[in-house]
């Protein structure tokens, strides 16, 4: 005999409620925490240390370095800039999750920081699924992966709180119809915070910064 | 991409389920996945058929219940319905819009076989 099991469950609930854990630990201990998400070379770890070389002193940061094999060429760059980081490595996964934040959480003194910074593997399709327990979503998008991504990949642009455009130096060197780009963007997600930045010559990282600023101070109040 | 992730939580989901329903085999599972939410059926059946060997979901029959990624003009009222790639209201080119469904990604029921003296049955 049969019988229908009414379920109605999101399928990555459980990835949900870790996130929800590592959201109370961060919380509990005043610390921002932001989930960097592009596509592999887009400047995550560029944008990361540019951020690094203009920090308020106010601000202690850490950072998660997700990749998808054992290398650490990333996280040393962040070491090597004098910040505490945490490379994270997926096994092959072409995301984190919740879990493995949630591990790599516990190598870090919570209490000497205020801001984590976690670079996502890059990949503009999985990390959406995946929720991990951060304050805010950013992308970094940059020039050269064409001005279409909105239109291709719109899932990433739903979920996200900020807008990096990244490599703006590039764009007399290529066709990017920013006007194109930001209305694929509008319709997604209106009104979305964006800064279009070069992340290596550091024009346009002071409203990031004071961005930046702004939510750190309202999680320690 | 994600989809044995995915499938993993799915089958996590199904024997929890399973279990609390005293069921002997699982027979069919039927999900929903919207066309926004970037899960390939293909794969999560190719994963599936791996890693539910040895449980009692075991050869159950996955059903998609595939959904369309229907938008809303607020500009002038007009749903439509994207398919490959996002457009402004194909009514009066507006890009306010909003997402009405397509983004859904869940379990919705699963069918279990019961022991045959159980008398609580309800067929579908
Ligand atoms: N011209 C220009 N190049 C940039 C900029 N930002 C990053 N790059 C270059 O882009 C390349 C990739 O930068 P990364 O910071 O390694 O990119 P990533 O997103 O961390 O890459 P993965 O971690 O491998 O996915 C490097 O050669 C950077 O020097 C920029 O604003 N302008
Ligand atoms: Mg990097
Ligand atoms: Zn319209």
């Amino acid at each position: 005999m049969k019988q229908r099991v009414e379920i109605v469950k999101r399928i990555l609930d459980s990835n949900e409620q870790l996130a929800q854990q590592n959201r109370k630990k961060l919380d509990d201990h005043g610390v921002f925490a932001i989930n960097v998400m592009a596509s592999p070379g887009a400047g995550k770890t560029t944008f990361i240390l540019q951020t690094i070389a203009r920090l308020p002193k106010d601000i202690h940061l850490g950072v998660m370095e997700g990749d998808t094999a054992p290398v650490t060429i990333d996280s040393d760059k962040i070491v090597a800039a004098g910040m505490p980081a945490v490379q994270i490595n997926t096994g092959g996964d072409c995301h984190l999750d919740a879990n493995m934040v949630g591990l790599a959480l516990d190598e870090f003194d919570l209490d000497e920081i205020n801001l984590l910074l976690i670079e996502n593997v890059g990949n503009l399709i999985c990390p959406a699924s995946f929720v991990l327990g951060n304050h805010a979503n950013i992308l970094i998008a940059s020039v050269p992966e064409g001005d279409d991504k909105p239109y291709k990949y719109p899932n990433i642009y739903r979920n996200i709180d900020v807008l990096i455009i990244n490599k703006v130096d590039l764009l007399p060197y290529i066709d990017f119809r920013m006007d194109y780009f930001r209305q694929g963007v509008e319709m997604l997600n209106p009104n979305l915070k964006t800064f279009e930045v070069s992340a290596k010559t550091g024009e346009g990282f002071d409203g990031w910064i004071k961005w930046l600023q702004e939510k750190v101070g309202n999680i320690q109040e | 991409m994600h989809e044995l992730s995915v499938t993993e939580s799915l089958l996590a989901i199904v024997i929890q389920s399973a279990k609390e329903n005293h069921a002997l085999k699982v027979t069919d599972i039927t999900l929903s996945i919207g066309a926004l939410s970037s899960i390939i059926d293909d794969s999560v059946q190719f994963y599936w058929d791996h890693i539910s060997k040895g449980t009692i979901a075991e050869e159950a029959i996955l059903h998609f219940n595939r959904i369309p990624a229907v938008l809303h003009c607020l500009n002038c009222d007009t749903e439509f319905t994207m398919e490959d790639e996002l457009v402004p209201c194909p009514n009066c080119k507006s890009i306010n819009i909003e997402i009405i469904t397509g983004e859904e990604f869940q379990v919705d029921h699963i069918e279990i076989r019961k022991e045959e003296n159980n008398t609580d049955e309800t067929t579908s």
